[in-house]
């Protein structure tokens, strides 16, 4: 650390920070300025607010089910599929790829599978769950899997495949067993790889609960998007979209904590 | 009875491109607390001679034998020292000094007071607790030399294990290797290119031919056996003279 800060030195900091106000305030004042134009256009008669509804009149739409005690259980909905979605896709996710890293034949045979599962959209697979699993909660957790587990077998079994050799050959000197390389090498050079997985991840499995919740469910943010919009409830249906991206900005926020702790709290 | 031990040794590679053989009919004694360096062009096989007497790869011709008994795979007495650290940015200096132990199921109380002492001799002490890249390259080869020496192998196979130091770091850290390794009475195989590096620290100094690599020729280094530092080596009047010996046997082949 220097022990004298000298005063050109805060100013180029006092600048740093002016920097990263104005940047915050412009941040804001775009947001408000979008409702601010928004609400004025429904007001003055721009746009059809019937059609594509007003901020106070979503915000009504917002009380409305808080006050009914629907918002919490449509959020708890969701979010409980996305969190049973991602971390059992994850666990699926990690665990396929283990078996891939274990068998250089099984991943052989299996590499061709991968690609084709991997591009085909997964949503397409949705009525398949709806038929086999029922329109439940199942169902919905099996569209949020589906969507992300591919990614995650992916991004893992390249994650293990790009640890540096000369440390599975460092543990192999001490004679290291297979079993002993995936859990004391494999698994905690590859946490960083684990982290960036969770994130993505947790997107997509955001998309697969949505998508689930649209063909098969009674409760969620993807059922009152849906039933918002058979019933040409616009404000429901932009009340719900509003609140979805809240609850992925706050998902989003929980695996980067995760992964300050986990990755720069190690010093990587 | 030779300590180390290699008969015929040869060792075949096969690709798709077709088969090289990296080693040839090499015979070699290696006797107990004795310091070996091994020296040859690059490619010339010597990493695969070190990893072979390791353990982990099987020669094609000949047998490996250590303390009379044929190598059946890695084994607690032989220790293997890579390239680089290879510390493991996850774990504690500590937790990484373990890692052998751990691995061979080894990790008694006393073997982790023992590590924890070691650390503590070879400048270390306090910093149980950092992650490697919070220690400069000469700190991390000795974390590297005590995880290797905490299984107590009485043979040390040495891979060019300063290349990755500094010039200056360089002849510090191997003073101080070989001042640790002879304290504690090690058997020691060294791998090197640095016809310097060989003589300042080996009793004998074995050339081998490039590929396919045999054994060309052996040097006895008077130095060492009168228990000169590699420091007083090199400033030794016959260091020169067996540098110049060495040197040419190396650019004949060239």
């Amino acid at each position: 650390m220097h022990s004298k800060t000298s005063a050109e030195h805060l100013a180029y900091l006092r600048q740093l920070k002016r920097r990263q106000l104005i940047i915050r305030l412009s941040q804001g004042l775009l947001l408000i300025g979008i409702f601010a134009l928004w609400e004025l256009a429904a007001r003055l008669g721009w746009i059809n607010a019937f059609v594509f509804s007003q901020p106070t009149r979503v915000w009504n739409a917002a009380v409305r089910l808080a006050r009914q005690g629907e918002l919490w259980k449509h959020l708890g909905w969701t979010v409980g599929e996305t969190v049973i979605g991602f971390t059992s896709g994850t666990l699926l996710g990690i665990a396929i790829a283990i078996i891939l890293w274990w068998s250089d034949f099984v991943s052989r045979v299996l590499d061709p599978y991968i690609v084709v599962l991997e591009s085909i959209p997964k949503v397409a697979l949705g009525p398949i769950f709806v038929v086999w699993l029922g329109t439940n909660m199942t169902a919905v957790i099996a569209m949020a899997v589906a969507v992300s587990v591919i990614v995650t077998v992916m991004m893992m079994h390249t994650g293990f495949k790009e640890v540096d050799p000369n440390k599975i050959k460092l543990a192999r000197t001490f004679g290291a067993t297979k079993l002993q390389i995936l859990t004391k090498v494999i698994i905690p050079a590859s946490v960083p790889t684990m982290i960036a997985a969770l994130k993505v991840s947790v997107g997509l499995s955001l998309v697969g609960t949505i998508v689930g919740e649209f063909l098969a469910s009674k409760a969620g943010l993807g059922y009152l998007i849906i039933y918002g919009g058979q019933v040409f409830n616009m404000s429901l249906v932009m009340a719900s979209i509003l609140l979805l991206a809240i609850v992925s900005v706050i998902l989003y926020y929980f695996v980067s904590k995760l992964e300050e702790r986990v990755v720069r709290g190690r010093d990587y | 009875m030779a300590l180390v031990e290699l008969r015929n040794v040869g060792l075949k590679y096969h690709t798709l491109e077709g088969e090289t053989t990296a080693l040839e009919n090499v015979n070699l004694r290696v006797e107990e607390e004795e310091f070996v360096s091994i020296v040859g062009q690059s490619g010339c096989g010597k990493s695969t001679l070190l990893s072979l007497i390791s353990g982990l790869l099987k020669p094609t011709t000949g047998e490996v034998l250590i303390g009379g008994e044929p190598v059946q795979g890695p084994s607690p007495k032989v220790g293997y020292m890579l390239q680089q650290d290879y510390l493991y940015e996850w774990r504690t200096i500590l937790d990484n000094a373990l890692l052998g132990l751990e691995i061979r199921r080894m990790k008694t109380p006393e073997r982790v007071q023992e590590v924890k002492q070691m650390l503590q001799d070879y400048g270390l002490g306090g910093f149980e607790s950092y992650y490697p890249n919070q220690l400069s390259g000469g700190m991390r080869q000795r974390v590297a030399l005590i995880r290797t020496l905490a299984v107590q192998p009485n043979v040390l196979l040495l891979d060019e294990p300063f290349s990755a130091l500094d010039y200056q770091n360089r002849l510090a850290v191997g003073e101080e290797v070989v001042r640790i390794l002879r304290e504690r009475r090690k058997t020691v195989i060294m791998v090197t290119h640095d016809i310097s590096e060989a003589i300042s620290m080996a009793n004998r100094v074995i050339v081998l031919t490039p590929r396919p690599g045999t054994i060309k020729s052996e040097h006895r280094i008077r130095m060492c056996d009168e228990g000169l530092t590699p420091l007083q080596t090199r400033e030794h009047p016959e260091f020169r003279r067996y540098f110049t010996a060495i040197w040419k046997e190396l650019n004949v082949n060239a």
